[in-house]
C-alpha cells in the first residue's frame, strides 16, 4: 500500500511497523505531529505526552531499560531540555531500542534560534540517522532500532522542518512483533556511578569505533556514481536540493547514518572524484570532521551556515545560475505578522497589563507571546520555556537590591507552566521575591495546535484523567496569594494586577479560560458555556477614538473614510473585550 | 526533472490551503505522478501568510519551489499575490481570489491596503482573477472557497482530466461532497 506522507506522519508509521511500544514526547514544532500519529496506534503502541522533553526522554528510557522499544521526540531545543539523560543512556546503553526524534527547525519558521542538533550525536557519543525524505523518515525508524539494539547504543533520529513536513509517497510494510527483551538487574551497567561509568566511557569509545565501521558498510550511506567531475557529499533535505540542481551531472555520497561519519567510505569517494563539494544546512558538521581527516572539500566558503538552505542557494553558489523572475515592486506591500485570534482570551489580560506602568514583563513561549506584538507591546523578554518566572525572579531580586523601584510580571502560559515553570515557581516560594506569576490557562496547548497537558483532564489516547489543578499546585509549594481571574473582564484583570503588584509577597494569577480554537470538552461547556455571540459597532456612538483598535483584535478595523471602527461579524466570537475598552458605550453584544 | 510541474498555493492562515493542497496532491498521485507537497505549521498560521508548494512529474527530489520555478502561483488573497509572485516563472499564470484579509499594520490604521497591485500584475503577467469567496458563498458556504480555488487552478494548468470529483468524494465529509463539487465545477467555469 502507498500514502501520501508527512515525514512526521512516516515516522510513527515506522514506530508503529518496526513494534516499538512505548513513545512520549511534549509537543513543538516541527516535531508535535509524530506523537499525535502515533496516537491511534492504541491496540500497539502506549503513547503519551510528557510534561516536558526531559521526562519524556527518561520516560523513553525507562521503557527500554524495561524491554521495550522506545521513541521519544522533540523539537531541536527540546534537546536542550532532555540532553542530561540523553548523554548518560549513552554510557549505559540500551535494552530494548531507543531512539531520540529531534526536528530540527533551520530558518526558524516555529523557533526561536536555529541550532543544528546534529552536533549532539557527537557530543554525546550517540549513533545518528539523518533521513531525506518521507519513505527514508517511516524505514529509517526500524533500522536505528535494530543499531541501537545490535550496537547498545540510543540513536539520535535527526529531522528537519521540511523533512517533518513535507509529503511524499510511502510504500508501507507489515508490523514486526518484536516482543519485549528479558530484563535483568545489573547494577554495573545502568547504575551510572563514578565507578561504572569509568568503565562504561571506555565501552562507549569502543563502541565508536564498531559504529564507524558500521558506517563505512551499511548501506544507509551510499555512493550514486555519474558524471565524476563533481563529487558531492550531502545528507538529510540538502541532498534532495543537490539532486533537484545536479540531477545526474554530478557524484552522490548520500550519507544516512551521520555519525560516526564513514571516513573511508568518504575518502574512497573522495579519491575519485575531482571536485568534492559538501552541501549540509546549517553547521559545517560533516566537512569540519573531512577537513580534520585531512580531505579537502569545498563547503561553507560558499554555502550559508545561516538559515533555510534550498536549490536557489545551491545553484547561485555553486554554478552562478539564476533563474529569470517577474520584477514586482514589494515596498507597496503590508506584512502579515502572526496575531492573537479574534477572542482568545490572552487578549484581554495583555491589554490591562499594557496599561499597567513600571513593570517589567517576563515573558514565555506560546501564543501569548504574541502579546509582545504591537498595538499591546506589553512584554519583554522571552528566552526559554520556563525562564518567564525563573527570569523574573532574578530581575525582581536584582531591582530590590539595587533599590530600583520597578516590579517584575512573569507571565507563562498553562502548557509551559507544567513544562518548566513550576520549578521556577518553587524558586520563587522558597526565596521568597515579590514577582507576580501569571497562569495563563487557556485549557489546552495552544501554540502547537491543541494538545492535551497535565491541566486539559485527558491524555494524548484521550482517556480521561484527573486534571492537575494549578491553584492547588501553587498554595501546596508555598504561594499564599493565588487568584484565579476571567481574564476577558477587564476590571477584574486590572484590580488582580494592582493588588498583587502592591504586595511584598509573591503571588500568583491565574487567568482561566479556554483558547477559542479548543474544540470544548463537555466540561468545559460546563464551566463556560457555549454561547455564540457578536459584537456590533454603534455607528452614530462611535467617536473614532480607536482605542478599541488597540486591544489588537483582527475582527477590528478602522474605517479611515468614515473615521468610525468596524467590526468583521465573521471573525467576531463575542469576547467583549473591546466592548469594555470602549469609552464611549459604541459597542454592543448582539445574539447571532 | 524539466518535466516537473510546479503549483505555488499562497493566503492566509485559516483559508483552508492545506485541505486544497491535499486534495490537489491526492488527485496528481492517483494520476501516477511522483508528488511531493511542502506545508507551513505553527506560527505563522496565527493569521500569518501561509503556503503550500506541490512538485510532481515522474520524479521529483525537492519539496520546495524556487524563485522563477511556479508554473502557477494561486492566491487566495489579493497582497499575498504580490509576495510570492517573485516565485512565478515568467510564463507562469495567476489565478487569484477577488479577495481581502487586512492584516495587523491596517487594522490598527498604521498601514493602508495596497492598491493597484492586480493591475500592475497583468501587465506583467497572464493573471486571472475573480471572486471566489463570493461564489462559495452564493453555494451556501463561504468554507468551499478553497475548492473553488481547486477548480480554477486544475482548469488553468491543464490538469482537468483527471476525476477530481472522485478525489473530492474520497476526501471531503459525506455531507460536504455535493456542495463541494459544486464549487469545483464553478471554478473550472472561471479560466477560460
Ligand atoms: C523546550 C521547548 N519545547 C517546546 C517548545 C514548543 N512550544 C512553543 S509554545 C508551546 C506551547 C505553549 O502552550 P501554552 O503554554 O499552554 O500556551 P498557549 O500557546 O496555549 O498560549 C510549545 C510546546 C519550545 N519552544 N521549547
Amino acid at each position: 500500500m502507498k500514502k501520501f506522507l508527512t515525514g512526521n506522519e512516516a515516522v510513527a508509521r515506522g514506530a508503529y511497523e518496526a513494534g516499538v511500544t512505548f513513545a512520549s514526547a511534549y509537543p513543538g514544532t516541527p516535531s508535535t505531529e509524530i506523537l499525535e500519529n502515533i496516537g491511534p496506534y492504541k491496540e500497539d503502541i502506549y503513547a503519551e505526552w510528557a510534561p516536558n522533553e526531559k521526562v519524556a526522554l527518561e520516560a523513553a528510557i525507562g521503557a527500554s531499560i524495561a524491554g521495550a522499544r522506545a521513541l521519544a521526540a522533540m523539537k531541536h531545543v527540546g534537546v536542550n531540555v532532555a540532553a542530561d539523560p540523553l548523554f548518560t543512556y549513552a554510557y549505559t546503553g540500551v535494552n530494548g531500542g531507543l531512539i531520540l526524534v529531534s526536528a530540527d527547525d533551520p530558518g526558524m519558521h516555529s523557533s526561536q534560534n536555529e541550532q543544528d542538533n546534529r552536533n549532539y550525536a557527537k557530543f554525546a557519543k550517540v549513533a545518528m540517522v539523518e533521513p531525506s525524505d518521507s519513505q527514508e523518515a517511516k524505514d529509517f525508524v526500524k533500522a536505528a532500532l535494530e543499531i541501537s539494539e545490535k550496537f547498545d547504543t540510543p540513536v539520535l533520529f535527526r529531522m528537519t522542518t521540511r523533512i517533518c513536513h513535507s509529503k511524499g509517497i510511502v510504500e508501507f510494510g507489515e508490523r514486526e512483533e518484536v516482543g519485549i527483551k528479558e530484563y535483568e538487574k545489573n547494577i554495573p551497567k545502568y547504575v551510572a556511578i563514578p565507578a561504572n561509568g569509568r568503565v562504561l566511557h571506555v565501552k562507549v569509545e569502543e563502541r565508536l569505533k564498531k559504529l564507524e565501521e558500521f558506517s563505512n558498510t551499511t548501506e544507509l550511506n551510499r555512493i550514486e556514481w555519474n558524471d565524476k567531475k563533481i563529487g558531492i557529499i550531502s545528507s538529510g533535505i540538502a541532498y534532495q536540493y543537490a539532486k533537484e540542481v545536479f540531477g545526474d551531472k554530478a557524484s552522490y555520497l548520500k550519507l544516512g547514518f551521520t555519525f560516526p561519519l564513514p571516513m573511508k567510505k568518504i575518502k574512497d569517494f573522495a579519491d575519485q572524484v575531482k571536485k568534492l563539494y559538501v552541501i549540509e544546512e546549517l553547521e559545517p558538521y560533516i566537512e569540519e570532521q573531512i577537513r580534520a581527516a585531512g580531505i579537502d572539500c569545498i563547503g561553507k566558503e560558499v554555502i550559508p551556515r545561516i538559515g533555510e538552505l534550498n536549490p536557489d542557494i545551491i545553484a547561485k553558489a555553486i554554478l552562478g545560475e539564476e533563474r529569470e523572475t517577474i520584477s514586482f515592486d514589494e515596498s507597496k506591500l503590508v506584512s502579515r505578522p502572526p496575531t492573537m485570534c479574534a477572542g482568545c482570551p490572552h487578549r484581554g489580560f495583555f491589554y490591562e497589563l499594557s496599561k499597567k506602568k513600571n513593570v517589567m514583563v517576563t515573558g514565555d513561549i506560546g501564543c501569548y507571546t504574541l502579546g509582545s506584538a504591537e498595538p499591546l507591546s506589553a512584554m519583554d523578554t522571552c528566552i526559554c520555556m520556563g525562564a518567564s518566572i525563573s527570569a523574573g525572579h532574578g530581575a525582581q531580586k536584582a531591582f530590590n537590591k539595587h533599590g530600583v523601584d520597578k516590579r517584575v510580571v512573569a507571565v507563562i502560559g498553562d502548557s509551559t507552566f507544567f513544562h518548566t515553570g513550576v520549578t521556577s515557581l518553587l524558586d520563587i516560594a522558597y526565596n521568597r521575591s515579590n514577582t507576580v506569576t501569571v497562569i495563563l490557562d487557556n485549557r489546552i496547548t495552544g501554540m502547537t495546535g491543541h494538545q492535551e497537558n497535565p491541566g486539559t483532564g485527558y491524555t494524548l489516547q484521550g482517556e480521561k484523567v484527573p486534571f492537575i489543578d494549578i491553584p492547588s499546585l501553587c498554595k501546596s509549594i508555598g504561594i499564599e496569594n493565588v487568584k484565579t481571574i476571567n481574564p476577558l473582564k477587564l476590571d477584574e484583570v486590572s484590580k488582580a494586577l494592582d493588588e498583587t503588584l502592591a504586595s511584598d509577597e509573591p503571588s500568583v494569577i491565574i487567568t482561566r479560560w479556554p483558547c477559542v480554537l479548543k474544540k470544548p470538552t463537555p466540561e468545559d461547556i460546563e464551566e463556560f458555556g457555549n454561547e455564540k455571540f457578536v459584537c456590533e459597532v454603534l455607528k452614530g456612538d462611535c467617536k473614532g477614538c480607536r482605542i478599541c483598535t488597540k486591544t489588537g483584535c483582527p475582527a477590528i478595523e478602522f474605517d479611515s473614510n468614515i473615521k468610525k471602527a468596524k467590526i468583521n461579524e465573521d471573525m467576531c466570537v463575542g469576547c467583549e473585550v473591546c466592548l469594555q475598552a470602549c469609552p464611549f458605550d459604541a459597542i454592543e453584544k448582539v445574539g447571532e | 526533472m524539466s518535466d516537473v510541474k510546479n503549483i505555488l498555493l499562497v493566503g492566509v492562515g485559516g483559508q483552508g490551503i492545506i485541505l486544497a493542497s491535499k486534495i490537489l496532491s491526492t488527485g496528481l498521485m492517483n494520476a501516477g505522478y511522483d508528488v511531493k507537497m511542502s506545508e507551513v505549521h505553527g506560527m505563522a498560521q496565527r493569521g500569518g501568510s501561509v503556503t503550500t508548494q506541490v512538485r510532481f512529474g515522474e520524479k521529483v527530489y525537492s519539496p520546495i519551489i524556487g524563485k522563477g520555478q511556479a508554473d502557477i502561483l494561486v492566491s487566495f488573497e489579493k497582497m499575498e499575490t504580490g509576495k510570492w509572485i517573485e516565485y512565478l516563472n515568467v510564463k507562469g499564470k495567476v489565478v487569484v481570489n477577488d479577495y481581502e484579509i487586512l492584516s495587523a499594520p491596517i487594522l490598527i490604521g498604521k498601514e493602508e491596503y495596497p492598491r493597484g497591485i492586480m493591475e500592475e500584475l497583468k501587465e506583467k503577467t497572464d493573471v486571472t482573477v475573480f471572486k471566489a469567496a463570493d461564489i462559495a458563498k452564493e453555494l451556501g458556504n463561504i468554507r468551499t472557497m478553497n475548492v473553488v480555488m481547486v477548480g480554477a487552478l486544475v482548469k488553468a494548468i491543464g490538469l482537468d482530466n483527471i476525476d477530481w470529483e472522485e478525489v473530492l468524494r474520497n476526501t471531503v465529509k459525506e455531507k460536504y461532497i455535493d456542495i463541494n463539487i459544486k464549487a469545483l465545477r464553478k471554478g473550472m467555469e472561471q479560466v477560460k
